[in-house]
Protein backbone atom coordinates (compact mmCIF):
# COMPACT_ATOMS: atom_id res chain seq x y z
CA UNK A 1 0.00 0.00 0.00
CA UNK A 2 1.44 3.30 -1.03
CA UNK A 3 0.20 6.84 -0.51
CA UNK A 4 -2.90 7.21 1.60
CA UNK A 5 -3.47 4.74 4.40
CA UNK A 6 -5.90 1.99 3.29
CA UNK A 7 -8.25 2.55 6.25
CA UNK A 8 -8.55 6.28 5.54
CA UNK A 9 -8.97 5.69 1.82
CA UNK A 10 -11.73 3.13 2.43
CA UNK A 11 -13.54 5.36 4.89
CA UNK A 12 -13.44 8.30 2.45
CA UNK A 13 -14.85 6.14 -0.36
CA UNK A 14 -17.54 4.76 1.98
CA UNK A 15 -18.53 8.31 2.93
CA UNK A 16 -18.55 9.43 -0.72
CA UNK A 17 -20.72 6.41 -1.66
CA UNK A 18 -23.03 7.16 1.26
CA UNK A 19 -23.33 10.75 0.01
CA UNK A 20 -24.01 9.68 -3.56
CA UNK A 21 -26.75 7.27 -2.52
CA UNK A 22 -28.34 9.96 -0.31
CA UNK A 23 -28.19 13.07 -2.48
CA UNK A 24 -31.76 14.16 -1.65
CA UNK A 25 -31.06 14.83 2.00
CA UNK A 26 -33.46 17.81 1.99
CA UNK A 27 -36.38 15.38 1.58
CA UNK A 28 -35.98 14.23 5.20
CA UNK A 29 -37.69 17.36 6.56
CA UNK A 30 -40.85 16.88 4.48
CA UNK A 31 -40.72 13.06 4.51
CA UNK A 32 -41.12 12.82 0.75
CA UNK A 33 -39.28 10.60 -1.70
CA UNK A 34 -37.17 11.47 -4.71
CA UNK A 35 -39.22 10.37 -7.72
CA UNK A 36 -36.86 11.11 -10.62
CA UNK A 37 -35.53 8.84 -13.35
CA UNK A 38 -32.52 7.66 -11.32
CA UNK A 39 -34.90 5.57 -9.23
CA UNK A 40 -35.22 3.04 -12.06
CA UNK A 41 -31.55 2.14 -11.58
CA UNK A 42 -30.35 -0.09 -8.77
CA UNK A 43 -27.87 0.82 -6.08
CA UNK A 44 -25.00 -1.71 -5.88
CA UNK A 45 -25.29 -1.67 -2.05
CA UNK A 46 -28.24 -2.25 0.26
CA UNK A 47 -30.18 0.99 0.66
CA UNK A 48 -33.94 1.29 1.05
CA UNK A 49 -35.70 3.13 -1.77
CA UNK A 50 -38.22 4.40 0.77
CA UNK A 51 -35.46 6.44 2.39
CA UNK A 52 -36.33 10.10 1.65
CA UNK A 53 -32.75 10.84 0.58
CA UNK A 54 -32.30 7.75 -1.64
CA UNK A 55 -31.20 8.41 -5.21
CA UNK A 56 -31.39 4.83 -6.48
CA UNK A 57 -33.50 1.69 -5.98
CA UNK A 58 -32.54 -1.05 -3.54
CA UNK A 59 -31.57 -4.13 -5.63
CA UNK A 60 -33.05 -6.59 -3.14
CA UNK A 61 -36.30 -4.63 -2.90
CA UNK A 62 -36.39 -4.22 -6.68
CA UNK A 63 -35.83 -7.95 -7.27
CA UNK A 64 -38.75 -8.82 -4.98
CA UNK A 65 -40.95 -6.05 -6.42
CA UNK A 66 -40.55 -7.31 -9.99
CA UNK A 67 -40.88 -11.00 -9.04
CA UNK A 68 -43.95 -10.23 -6.94
CA UNK A 69 -45.65 -8.09 -9.59
CA UNK A 70 -48.60 -9.25 -11.67
CA UNK A 71 -46.66 -9.25 -14.95
CA UNK A 72 -43.44 -11.02 -13.92
CA UNK A 73 -42.17 -13.89 -11.77
CA UNK A 74 -38.48 -13.18 -12.23
CA UNK A 75 -36.43 -10.04 -12.73
CA UNK A 76 -33.91 -10.34 -15.53
CA UNK A 77 -33.14 -6.63 -15.13
CA UNK A 78 -32.13 -6.80 -11.45
CA UNK A 79 -30.50 -10.24 -11.55
CA UNK A 80 -28.50 -9.15 -14.61
CA UNK A 81 -27.42 -6.00 -12.77
CA UNK A 82 -26.37 -7.96 -9.66
CA UNK A 83 -24.53 -10.52 -11.78
CA UNK A 84 -22.61 -7.77 -13.60
CA UNK A 85 -21.71 -5.91 -10.40
CA UNK A 86 -20.87 -9.18 -8.61
CA UNK A 87 -18.59 -10.43 -11.39
CA UNK A 88 -16.83 -7.07 -11.63
CA UNK A 89 -16.47 -6.27 -7.93
CA UNK A 90 -17.68 -9.17 -5.75
CA UNK A 91 -18.01 -8.19 -2.09
CA UNK A 92 -15.85 -5.10 -2.68
CA UNK A 93 -19.30 -3.47 -2.82
CA UNK A 94 -19.95 -4.52 0.80
CA UNK A 95 -16.60 -3.28 2.03
CA UNK A 96 -16.34 0.00 0.18
CA UNK A 97 -19.77 1.14 -1.12
CA UNK A 98 -22.66 -0.23 0.97
CA UNK A 99 -24.26 2.48 3.17
CA UNK A 100 -25.53 0.00 5.76
CA UNK A 101 -22.05 -1.52 6.01
CA UNK A 102 -20.70 1.91 6.94
CA UNK A 103 -23.41 2.36 9.58
CA UNK A 104 -22.51 -0.97 11.19
CA UNK A 105 -18.80 -0.11 11.16
CA UNK A 106 -19.55 3.14 12.99
CA UNK A 107 -21.42 1.21 15.71
CA UNK A 108 -18.48 -1.21 15.95
CA UNK A 109 -16.29 1.76 16.90
CA UNK A 110 -18.11 2.00 20.24
CA UNK A 111 -15.59 0.71 22.79
CA UNK A 112 -16.65 -2.73 24.03
CA UNK A 113 -15.51 -6.35 24.22
CA UNK A 114 -15.43 -7.62 20.62
CA UNK A 115 -16.61 -11.14 19.68
CA UNK A 116 -16.35 -13.52 16.74
CA UNK A 117 -19.33 -15.54 15.52
CA UNK A 118 -19.32 -19.30 14.89
CA UNK A 119 -19.10 -20.01 11.13
CA UNK A 120 -22.54 -21.61 11.17
CA UNK A 121 -24.15 -18.15 11.50
CA UNK A 122 -22.73 -17.08 8.12
CA UNK A 123 -24.98 -19.62 6.36
CA UNK A 124 -28.18 -17.96 7.63
CA UNK A 125 -27.95 -15.29 4.92
CA UNK A 126 -28.23 -17.95 2.19
CA UNK A 127 -31.43 -19.29 3.78
CA UNK A 128 -32.79 -15.72 3.90
CA UNK A 129 -31.85 -15.14 0.26
CA UNK A 130 -33.60 -18.29 -0.93
CA UNK A 131 -36.66 -18.12 1.32
CA UNK A 132 -37.43 -14.43 1.77
CA UNK A 133 -36.04 -12.91 -1.45
CA UNK A 134 -36.59 -15.64 -4.06
CA UNK A 135 -39.34 -18.02 -2.92
CA UNK A 136 -41.88 -16.07 -0.81
CA UNK A 137 -42.41 -13.06 -3.14
CA UNK A 138 -43.35 -15.49 -5.95
CA UNK A 139 -45.28 -18.13 -4.00
CA UNK A 140 -47.09 -16.16 -1.26
CA UNK A 141 -49.35 -14.21 -3.59
CA UNK A 142 -52.81 -12.69 -3.24
CA UNK A 143 -55.84 -13.34 -5.48
CA UNK A 144 -54.38 -10.97 -8.10
CA UNK A 145 -51.13 -12.92 -8.24
CA UNK A 146 -49.14 -10.22 -6.46
CA UNK A 147 -46.52 -11.16 -3.89
CA UNK A 148 -45.01 -9.03 -1.16
CA UNK A 149 -41.33 -8.23 -0.66
CA UNK A 150 -40.92 -10.64 2.27
CA UNK A 151 -37.34 -9.68 3.16
CA UNK A 152 -38.23 -5.97 3.25
CA UNK A 153 -41.46 -6.66 5.10
CA UNK A 154 -40.20 -8.95 7.87
CA UNK A 155 -36.45 -8.47 8.20
CA UNK A 156 -34.60 -5.56 6.56
CA UNK A 157 -33.18 -3.33 9.34
CA UNK A 158 -31.78 -0.92 6.74
CA UNK A 159 -35.33 -0.22 5.55
CA UNK A 160 -36.45 0.42 9.11
CA UNK A 161 -33.55 2.76 9.83
CA UNK A 162 -33.51 4.75 6.59
CA UNK A 163 -37.16 4.41 5.54
CA UNK A 164 -39.40 3.40 8.44
CA UNK A 165 -38.15 5.79 11.12
CA UNK A 166 -37.92 8.96 8.95
CA UNK A 167 -41.26 8.27 7.27
CA UNK A 168 -43.22 7.57 10.46
CA UNK A 169 -41.56 10.56 12.13
CA UNK A 170 -42.73 12.94 9.40
CA UNK A 171 -46.14 11.39 8.58
CA UNK A 172 -48.64 11.33 11.50
CA UNK A 173 -51.08 9.28 9.37
CA UNK A 174 -48.44 6.53 9.00
CA UNK A 175 -47.79 6.50 12.74
CA UNK A 176 -51.39 5.49 13.36
CA UNK A 177 -50.90 2.34 11.25
CA UNK A 178 -47.85 1.04 13.11
CA UNK A 179 -48.41 -2.30 14.79
CA UNK A 180 -46.83 -5.70 15.37
CA UNK A 181 -44.90 -5.66 12.09
CA UNK A 182 -43.31 -2.30 12.81
CA UNK A 183 -42.46 -3.52 16.32
CA UNK A 184 -40.87 -6.67 14.90
CA UNK A 185 -38.78 -4.66 12.46
CA UNK A 186 -37.75 -2.19 15.15
CA UNK A 187 -36.71 -5.18 17.28
CA UNK A 188 -34.58 -6.58 14.43
CA UNK A 189 -33.02 -3.14 13.90
CA UNK A 190 -32.25 -2.82 17.61
CA UNK A 191 -30.76 -6.32 17.68
CA UNK A 192 -28.63 -5.51 14.62
CA UNK A 193 -27.36 -2.27 16.16
CA UNK A 194 -26.52 -3.87 19.51
CA UNK A 195 -24.89 -6.89 17.83
CA UNK A 196 -22.88 -4.55 15.55
CA UNK A 197 -21.27 -2.97 18.61
CA UNK A 198 -19.79 -6.35 19.59
CA UNK A 199 -19.53 -8.23 16.26
CA UNK A 200 -17.97 -6.58 13.19
CA UNK A 201 -20.70 -6.17 10.54
CA UNK A 202 -23.14 -8.53 12.23
CA UNK A 203 -25.83 -7.99 9.57
CA UNK A 204 -23.42 -8.49 6.64
CA UNK A 205 -22.11 -11.72 8.15
CA UNK A 206 -25.40 -13.31 9.11
CA UNK A 207 -28.47 -11.77 7.47
CA UNK A 208 -27.69 -9.83 4.28
CA UNK A 209 -29.03 -11.51 1.11
CA UNK A 210 -27.10 -9.06 -1.06
CA UNK A 211 -23.88 -10.08 0.68
CA UNK A 212 -24.82 -13.70 0.00
CA UNK A 213 -25.15 -13.01 -3.75
CA UNK A 214 -21.91 -11.04 -3.98
CA UNK A 215 -20.19 -13.59 -1.73
CA UNK A 216 -20.97 -16.41 -4.15
CA UNK A 217 -19.57 -14.27 -6.98
CA UNK A 218 -16.39 -13.51 -4.98
CA UNK A 219 -15.06 -16.82 -6.34
CA UNK A 220 -15.01 -15.46 -9.90
CA UNK A 221 -14.99 -11.67 -9.47
CA UNK A 222 -12.54 -9.65 -11.55
CA UNK A 223 -11.64 -7.54 -8.49
CA UNK A 224 -9.97 -10.14 -6.32
CA UNK A 225 -7.33 -10.93 -3.77
CA UNK A 226 -4.05 -12.60 -4.66
CA UNK A 227 -1.57 -14.15 -2.26
CA UNK A 228 2.01 -14.61 -3.40
CA UNK A 229 2.76 -17.92 -1.70
CA UNK A 230 6.50 -17.58 -2.38
CA UNK A 231 6.67 -14.36 -0.34
CA UNK A 232 4.28 -15.48 2.41
CA UNK A 233 6.09 -16.36 5.65
CA UNK A 234 2.97 -17.93 7.25
CA UNK A 235 3.04 -15.47 10.14
CA UNK A 236 -0.76 -15.47 10.36
CA UNK A 237 -0.96 -11.70 10.80
CA UNK A 238 -3.46 -11.36 7.93
CA UNK A 239 -5.89 -13.91 9.42
CA UNK A 240 -5.67 -12.28 12.87
CA UNK A 241 -6.29 -8.83 11.34
CA UNK A 242 -9.35 -9.92 9.33
CA UNK A 243 -12.54 -8.80 11.04
CA UNK A 244 -14.63 -10.97 8.70
CA UNK A 245 -12.89 -14.07 10.12
CA UNK A 246 -11.26 -15.06 6.82
CA UNK A 247 -7.81 -16.54 6.37
CA UNK A 248 -6.65 -14.90 3.12
CA UNK A 249 -3.78 -17.36 2.64
CA UNK A 250 -5.98 -20.46 2.63
CA UNK A 251 -9.13 -18.90 1.11
CA UNK A 252 -8.35 -15.62 -0.67
CA UNK A 253 -11.69 -15.59 -2.45
CA UNK A 254 -13.85 -16.60 0.50
CA UNK A 255 -17.52 -15.62 0.28
CA UNK A 256 -17.03 -13.72 3.54
CA UNK A 257 -14.19 -11.48 2.34
CA UNK A 258 -15.42 -7.90 1.84
CA UNK A 259 -12.14 -6.83 0.17
CA UNK A 260 -11.47 -4.19 2.82
CA UNK A 261 -7.72 -4.62 2.30
CA UNK A 262 -6.85 -4.83 6.01
CA UNK A 263 -4.95 -8.10 5.43
CA UNK A 264 -2.91 -6.59 2.59
CA UNK A 265 -2.03 -3.59 4.77
CA UNK A 266 -1.04 -5.87 7.66
CA UNK A 267 1.19 -8.22 5.63
CA UNK A 268 4.85 -7.58 6.51
CA UNK A 269 6.00 -9.03 3.17
CA UNK A 270 3.43 -7.36 0.89
CA UNK A 271 2.45 -10.85 -0.25
CA UNK A 272 -1.25 -9.95 -0.48
CA UNK A 273 -2.47 -7.86 -3.40
CA UNK A 274 -5.99 -6.60 -3.96
CA UNK A 275 -7.20 -5.36 -7.32
CA UNK A 276 -8.26 -6.13 -10.87
CA UNK A 277 -4.90 -7.44 -12.11
CA UNK A 278 -3.54 -10.95 -11.61
CA UNK A 279 -0.58 -10.79 -9.24
CA UNK A 280 -0.17 -14.45 -8.31
CA UNK A 281 3.02 -16.16 -9.42
CA UNK B 1 -11.51 -24.49 -4.51
CA UNK B 2 -9.19 -22.23 -6.50
CA UNK B 3 -9.96 -21.76 -10.17
CA UNK B 4 -7.11 -21.56 -12.66
CA UNK B 5 -6.69 -18.17 -14.36
CA UNK B 6 -7.97 -19.25 -17.82
CA UNK B 7 -11.04 -20.96 -16.31
CA UNK B 8 -11.68 -17.89 -14.21
CA UNK B 9 -11.44 -15.60 -17.25
CA UNK B 10 -13.82 -17.79 -19.24
CA UNK B 11 -16.33 -17.78 -16.37
CA UNK B 12 -16.03 -14.01 -15.96
CA UNK B 13 -16.69 -13.42 -19.67
CA UNK B 14 -19.61 -15.87 -19.67
CA UNK B 15 -21.19 -14.26 -16.60
CA UNK B 16 -20.73 -10.73 -17.96
CA UNK B 17 -22.28 -11.73 -21.26
CA UNK B 18 -25.19 -13.41 -19.45
CA UNK B 19 -25.60 -10.30 -17.27
CA UNK B 20 -25.70 -8.00 -20.30
CA UNK B 21 -28.28 -10.23 -22.02
CA UNK B 22 -30.42 -10.35 -18.90
CA UNK B 23 -30.36 -6.57 -18.49
CA UNK B 24 -31.35 -6.08 -22.15
CA UNK B 25 -34.10 -8.71 -21.78
CA UNK B 26 -35.36 -7.03 -18.59
CA UNK B 27 -35.44 -3.58 -20.17
CA UNK B 28 -37.18 -5.04 -23.22
CA UNK B 29 -39.90 -6.43 -20.92
CA UNK B 30 -40.25 -3.05 -19.19
CA UNK B 31 -39.06 -4.26 -15.79
CA UNK B 32 -37.29 -0.97 -15.06
CA UNK B 33 -40.72 0.71 -14.97
CA UNK B 34 -41.88 -1.73 -12.28
CA UNK B 35 -38.70 -0.91 -10.34
CA UNK B 36 -39.30 2.83 -10.73
CA UNK B 37 -42.97 2.51 -9.70
CA UNK B 38 -42.01 0.67 -6.53
CA UNK B 39 -39.03 2.92 -5.72
CA UNK B 40 -40.72 6.26 -6.40
CA UNK B 41 -43.65 5.56 -4.05
CA UNK B 42 -43.58 4.86 -0.33
CA UNK B 43 -43.19 1.10 0.06
CA UNK B 44 -45.30 0.36 3.13
CA UNK B 45 -43.94 -3.19 3.46
CA UNK B 46 -40.36 -1.91 3.34
CA UNK B 47 -40.89 0.47 6.24
CA UNK B 48 -42.75 -2.08 8.35
CA UNK B 49 -46.34 -0.96 7.79
CA UNK B 50 -47.56 -3.24 5.03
Amino acid sequence: MTGMNNTVKRKLIQLAAFGFTNTHIGNFAAGKLYTGKWKQFCNPGLHCYSCPAATLACPIGAMQAVAGSMQFNFSFYVVGFLLAVGVLLGRFVCGWICPFGLVQELFYKIPSRKCRLPKLFTYVKYVILILFVIVLPVTATNYMGMGKPAFCQYICPSGTLFGGIPMTATHPELRTTTGFLFGLKMGILLLTIIASVFVFRFFCKTLCPLGAIYGLLNKVSIHHLDVDKSSCIQCGKCARTCKMDVNPVTSPNSAECIRCGACAAACPKQAIQLGFRNHSK
Amino acid sequence: MKLSTPKRTILQCAFLLAAALMIVCGINRGEQETVWNKAANICLECIGLG
